[in-house]
């Protein structure tokens, strides 16, 4: 009896060792060597030796200022933007979906099933500068007849909230759905106007989906730097950027590192001051029943 | 939401100004969100269009006239094959090793209360909320440091890594719900447990397995950051892409491209069928109350 008790106490460790072993070892063990490496000193000739060289973070921020600060702002504004274009979406398919409302989820994620970079080039398909979109945005004043849409912030930009708008919508859409139709139809009957039934009832109970939505925009955004290699020019560099090419280019893998560190440093205590804003219910799974 | 605005009814002309107005601000938001799908689908209709372009020069982004020749001859690009060979093999292999660990986690998770739970979930959720970029800058760092050799085997190391996460996550929530006293039940019939879990356990969470394992196939073939940290001169479709892209770009790639997103549109509506019919099969057993 007592052996049977013992085995039922080992079996989660069990069930839970081989994934949890793969994650620690090609995980967070090399977070560690990524930390060991970004101490060291050298270069790619005579090679890189340990040596606290705690100069290569301030070195880095130094240097890189402009390219942090741009990655934040494009991913900022790629996540807002995400936000104004996804929410009314998903509102739509929860509240005025019907009976079409899977086949427009489907709709949303279609995106996922074409390669990120394809996707990423397509928009440069869309926004050449011979392309119909081009011409009319210059017909209608926007652009000016010289000017160019590729290349440029707007393009960048763009192609960020392009690629990572489904991590917003299906958050939004999964809280949206979630809601209890009679709380709404409770709000009207008491003489709720329709801004005051969104804003009071609706967008609140939304929230959690607003928070999971930004955070899984957001983190990929700013580290993102296909965007701003495929649709921009080394004007639009991102941390990313700089990152891929200290790593595969320069060969100068101190400063790579410290840069990647300095990334995950910020994002994560973005996301804290976020989640601490918004409360962390929707970050971490759900408890047992 | 209709009635409210029935209610409305002052003179004639001004009520039916003030009921068009209504139409349209309800209208306006389903146009909004028409013009939001316009702009996630626009994309993919270029990508299809331009697999039948005959282009000028090297790069595939103006339009010069219908032809069928790129889908007749997909692989004419010199090394197209062998890269998406390769992402094949390992979008396969990294599925099967991810999807293994990850329902077994997703399993302790859900149906056990065991010390150091908490921990455990926020670790599991920690590579998800890390960058692309993060991830596969420290594993290089790692094999640099150890001195491991990039190429097939490290790719398919980083696979597994960052999809075990996302299995854990698809597999997790479909097992909130589930029903344990089948379980109880076989046992009760004489069954161990290895027999509970392949003849019972496993038949009622293999779609929530399967929409894992797809989910898992899906990322690893699209996998473009962390896999071209970890390459060294092993090349897969989107790193094959990603070369071209500078150089040059044939309307083979949308071609492919067009080919990955049917597959895996259909094996989408196939696995919503399979999980349709799943739950029509759980629906034929007994309902405690009558369905009213």
């Amino acid at each position: 009896m007592e052996a049977v008790q013992r085995r039922k106490g080992l079996l989660p460790y069990l069930l839970l060792a081989p994934g949890l072993g793969w994650l620690l070892v090609f995980f967070a063990i090399p977070l560690g060597y990524m930390a060991y490496e970004s101490l060291k000193a050298g270069t790619i000739d005579t090679g890189f030796s340990f040596s606290w060289e705690f100069s290569n973070y301030t070195h880095a921020i130094s240097t890189y200022k402009e390219q942090f600060v741009r990655s934040f702002e494009y991913a900022g504004l790629a996540t807002l933007l995400s936000l104004v274009i996804g929410y009314p979406l998903a509102y739509v398919i929860a509240f005025r979906g019907g009976k079409w409302r899977n086949a427009l989820l489907l709709a949303v994620i279609l995106p996922f099933f074409v390669t990120y970079l394809i996707r990423t080039l397509s928009w440069e398909t869309i926004l050449d500068d011979e392309s119909w979109v081009v011409d009319t945005l210059k017909a209608a004043g926007l652009v000016s007849n010289d000017g160019r849409v590729l290349d440029t912030t707007a393009s960048v930009v763009a192609g960020i909230t392009y690629n990572f708008l489904p991590f917003m919508i299906l958050p939004l859409y999964a809280s949206l759905e979630r809601i209890d139709h009679r709380l709404l139809e409770a709000a009207y009957d008491l003489y709720g106007k329709r801004r005051a039934v969104f804003t009071r009832v609706t967008l609140p109970l939304s929230m959690p989906g607003v928070v999971a939505g930004v955070l899984l925009t957001f983190i990929p955004a700013a580290g993102d730097f296909v965007n701003a290699t495929l649709l921009g020019t080394p004007r639009q560099a991102m941390i990313g950027n700089v990152i891929q090419s200290r790593f595969q280019v320069i060969a100068d893998y101190p400063s790579a590192a410290a840069l990647s560190f300095i990334l995950m440093g910020l994002i994560l205590v973005l996301v804290l001051a976020w989640a601490r804003f918004a409360g962390t219910e929707s970050l971490m799974g759900s408890e047992p029943r | 939401m209709e009635a409210a605005t029935a209610t409305v009814r002052p003179a004639a002309g001004r009520g039916l100004a003030i009921r068009i107005g209504r139409r349209l601000l309800h209208h306006s938001l389903n146009v909004y969100a028409a013009l939001a799908l316009v702009y996630l689908l626009l994309p993919i209709a270029i990508i299809l269009l331009f697999s039948f372009n005959d282009p000028r020069g090297r790069f595939n982004f103006v339009w010069h006239g219908f032809t069928l020749d790129a889908w007749k001859h997909p692989f004419a690009v010199e090394g197209l094959g062998d890269a998406m060979r390769t992402s094949l093999e390992i979008a396969a292999l990294s599925t099967i090793g991810a999807t293994i660990l990850g329902t077994l986690m997703a399993l302790a998770l859900v149906r056990y209360q065991f010390r150091g739970r908490a921990p455990t979930n926020f670790f599991i959720f920690l590579p998800l909320a890390s960058p692309e970029i993060v991830l596969g800058a420290s594993l290089l760092s790692m094999f640099l440091n150890l001195g491991v050799a990039l190429g097939f085997g490290t790719i398919l190391i980083a696979h597994i890594m960052f999809n075990v996460s996302f299995v854990v996550v698809t597999v997790r929530s479909r097992l909130i719900g589930f029903d344990r006293s089948v379980e109880e039940a076989a046992q009760d019939l004489g069954a161990n447990s290895v027999q509970t879990f392949l003849r019972v356990t496993l038949p009622l969470i293999f779609p929530a397995v399967l929409a894992a394992g797809l989910l898992a196939f899906a990322l690893s073939i699209d996998d473009f950051v962390i896999t071209n940290f970890n390459n060294g001169s092993t090349i897969t479709f989107p790193l094959f892409i990603w070369g071209a892209a500078r150089v040059a770009v044939p309307p083979q790639i949308n071609v492919i491209a067009a080919m990955i997103f049917l597959v895996t549109v259909f094996a989408m509506i196939l696995t919503v069928w399979q999980q349709r019919r799943a739950e029509k099969l759980a629906s034929v057993r007994p309902e405690p109350e009558p369905v009213a």
